[in-house]
């Protein structure tokens, strides 16, 4: 298969099961197999793409065959191959879980076609080497996520959809305002053309000025300290399948932009929005954390953990070293596993409990013994404790710091690590360690009646607390691919030489 | 020429953010309506105001000599059916918002915030909304 091929087709598949689902809308049935097939199938193409890139060897094609700087580029390295497994694997633990709980009554409502839809907008925003096509990207994405997320049409997500719609529409906007801007100032939109471009460019005020504006947009995806507001207002509204894939995707795709443009593109700026980033990075790990610590809905304190997790994985970027920044990829990744899964449990859990309100939920270690298990590592992997995938990725993330000086960071990862650990805490004790109430205890009797229900429940919740548990047992591959991912990331050579070759590069001077 | 289209564009995205930034529904979709032609108002002048001719290759040549920029025009062209699309998917939903809430004030739209303690202890979450 040629490169083309493998670099199109994680982005082919969702887009043909889409497609396929949305005819097949008269019939369940078939979209609930179609869409498990689609999500394997992506998850296999991506390995492939892995596979090939694994080497250190960057991948490029160019659509079209237009020459690189003025057609549209898709590019795979290290990262950006490893976001896109990890979108596959996903992909499969959601579908499979929605086969029982939280999809068959939104089917009517395209609930099918829209998560494939999503899968389509998450993977073409990894795989493009084009800042505009990225806002393409970024709004496919957008626009499933909006019809996911009030797909119920109760009172309560009408409510979160507008916050959630308005937010993320204006920063979107703004993203597109700078990309126009850019293309003023460079004439080129593709972002290894760019990083070629913008150190020539003569006013650096301008230059800094687009900086900032991108932070503040991919900062307002991901969800980072002063605008987060719209995350903790509408995850919670969403059934459990549509919210774990959320909690997965959406807000890497903005920290992945971050990482990025602020190494490539907007790479000769770094020092300058360094310290910016470690402001952000630090107060939204302290703002997500004591968030989280006042709610009492599982699924709101989840979300404000989502918030304060970001902090960490921009650290890398505030630091700046190719250690930092490898803490910044393996966090990514873990986070992924960690989270989406947290957030599954959390639909199990109101399955055999009854409620997603840690007031009315108790009893679930007796209950349901497994899912207790199961709960036991990907929070306290969340928390960093060993030997467990978030130990690592704290681990690497605090010692960089401490390496360049930055200890007041370090300090504070650390600190919010153990406030991380009191809301695990919290949801453990209220919610499997507390005697069952009256309607907890009928909800396990049901939970214990449906064999079926429990298996394709508990299925990827293990598979993914496997993941979680082989990453911290196995660690080492997985940090020496994340420092090989950081040091492609700061290199940039490869990536410009996959994606221009050899052929002469269009610049500022060739502007009509 | 330029400065005029700039102060256009500075003067309709400040417009559309005071539409944002006002309490009430129809408004908000406004302003959403006016931040999207706003911007691609600063995409074209972004391509710079060259030359009213259209951006066509003349028969028997084969390199654009004498023309517009065409490339602001494509990506204009892409976030106009984009933006489109989106606006008309934020109508409907705001449509479906105000009548379901009974009010078109997003601030007063609190179905989905954490109720306040006194509330959180008469009944706990009814664990139907899902």
């Amino acid at each position: 298969m040629t490169q083309a091929w493998i670099l199109a087709l994680p982005v082919c598949i969702p887009l043909a099961t889409m497609a396929l689902c949305a005819m097949l809308q008269r019939r369940p049935g078939a979209q609930r197999l179609l869409s498990v097939a689609g999500s394997v199938a992506l998850l296999g193409s991506s390995l492939l793409l892995l596979a090939e890139v694994h080497g250190g060897k960057v991948l490029a094609t160019q659509f079209g065959d237009w020459r690189a700087p003025f057609g549209i580029s898709f590019v795979a390295d290290l990262l950006a191959a490893a976001m896109v497994v990890i979108t596959g694997l996903m992909a499969v633990a959601v579908a499979i879980y929605a086969l029982v709980d939280g999809a068959r009554e939104r089917e009517h409502a395209w609930f099918h076609p829209l998560y494939h839809g999503l899968l389509l907008g998450v993977t073409g925003a990894f795989l493009t080497g084009d800042i505009f096509n990225l806002y393409v990207w970024f709004e496919i994405m957008l626009i499933s996520s909006f019809g996911l997320l009030i797909q119920g049409g109760t009172r309560e997500q009408l409510d979160a959809g507008v916050k959630y719609v308005i937010l993320n529409l204006l920063v979107t906007t703004l993203f597109l305002l700078g990309v126009g801007f850019l293309y003023g100032l460079t004439g080129t939109l593709n972002m290894a053309d760019l990083a070629d471009t913008i150190p020539g460019v003569e006013n650096r005020g301008l230059v800094k000025t687009l900086a900032v504006l991108f932070l503040l947009c991919f900062g307002a995806k991901a969800a980072v300290f002063p605008l987060f507001f719209w995350l903790p207002a509408a995850y919670h509204t969403a059934s459990a399948p549509i919210v774990a894939i959320f909690a997965a995707l959406l807000t890497k795709v903005g920290v992945y932009a971050i990482l990025r443009v602020f190494t490539l593109p907007f790479g000769g700026v770094l020092d300058y929005i360094g310290p910016l980033i470690g402001w952000i990075a630090g107060l939204t790990m302290i703002t997500g954390v004591l968030g989280a610590a006042a709610q009492f809905d599982m699924r709101r304190i989840l979300s404000f953990h989502i918030v304060s997790q970001i902090g960490y994985m921009l650290v890398g970027l505030a630091v700046a070293t190719p250690l930092a920044l490898a803490g910044s990829v393996l966090y990514v990744l873990h986070h992924i596993i960690v989270k989406a899964n947290l957030f599954l449990i959390a639909g199990a859990a109101r399955r055999a409990g009854g409620s997603y309100h840690l007031g009315s939920i108790g009893g679930l270690h007796r209950s349901a013994p497994l899912l207790a298990l199961m709960f036991v590592i990907p929070a306290l992997s969340l928390a960093g404790l060993p030997p467990l995938s978030g130990f690592w990725a704290k681990f690497i993330v605090v010692r960089s710091s401490l390496e360049a000086g930055h200890v007041v960071l370090a300090a504070v990862a650390l600190g919010v690590g153990l406030l991380t650990l009191y809301s695990m805490l919290k949801i453990w004790n209220e919610a499997f360690w507390k005697p069952a109430g009256p309607r907890s205890e009928e909800a396990a009797r049901q939970w214990r009646a449906n064999p079926r229900m429990r298996l394709a429940m508990l299925a990827p919740i293990m598979a993914l607390a496997a993941l979680t548990l082989s990453i911290g047992l196995y660690a080492e591959p997985f940090v020496d691919f994340s420092l090989r991912a950081a040091e492609q990331l700061l290199g940039g050579e490869a990536y410009a030489r996959a994606v221009l070759g050899d052929r002469p590069v269009a610049s500022a001077g060739d502007l009509p | 020429m330029e400065a005029l289209y700039a102060i256009a564009f500075g003067t309709m995205l400040a417009a559309a953010l005071y539409l944002l930034m006002s309490r009430h529904l129809l408004r908000m979709v406004l302003g959403l309506l006016l931040l999207g032609n706003s911007v691609n108002l600063a995409i074209f002048i972004s391509g710079r105001l060259t030359s009213p001719v259209p951006p066509l290759v003349p028969d028997g040549e084969l390199v654009l000599a004498a023309g517009a920029n065409p490339l602001p025009q494509a990506l204009i062209l892409t976030a106009i059916v984009i933006s489109f699309s989106l606006v008309a998917f934020t109508v409907v939903l705001f449509e479906r918002a105000g009548a379901a809430l009974g009010t078109a004030d997003p601030d007063a739209m609190r179905e989905a915030e954490p109720r306040t303690p006194a509330q959180a202890d008469a009944p706990p979450d009814s664990g139907a909304p899902e």
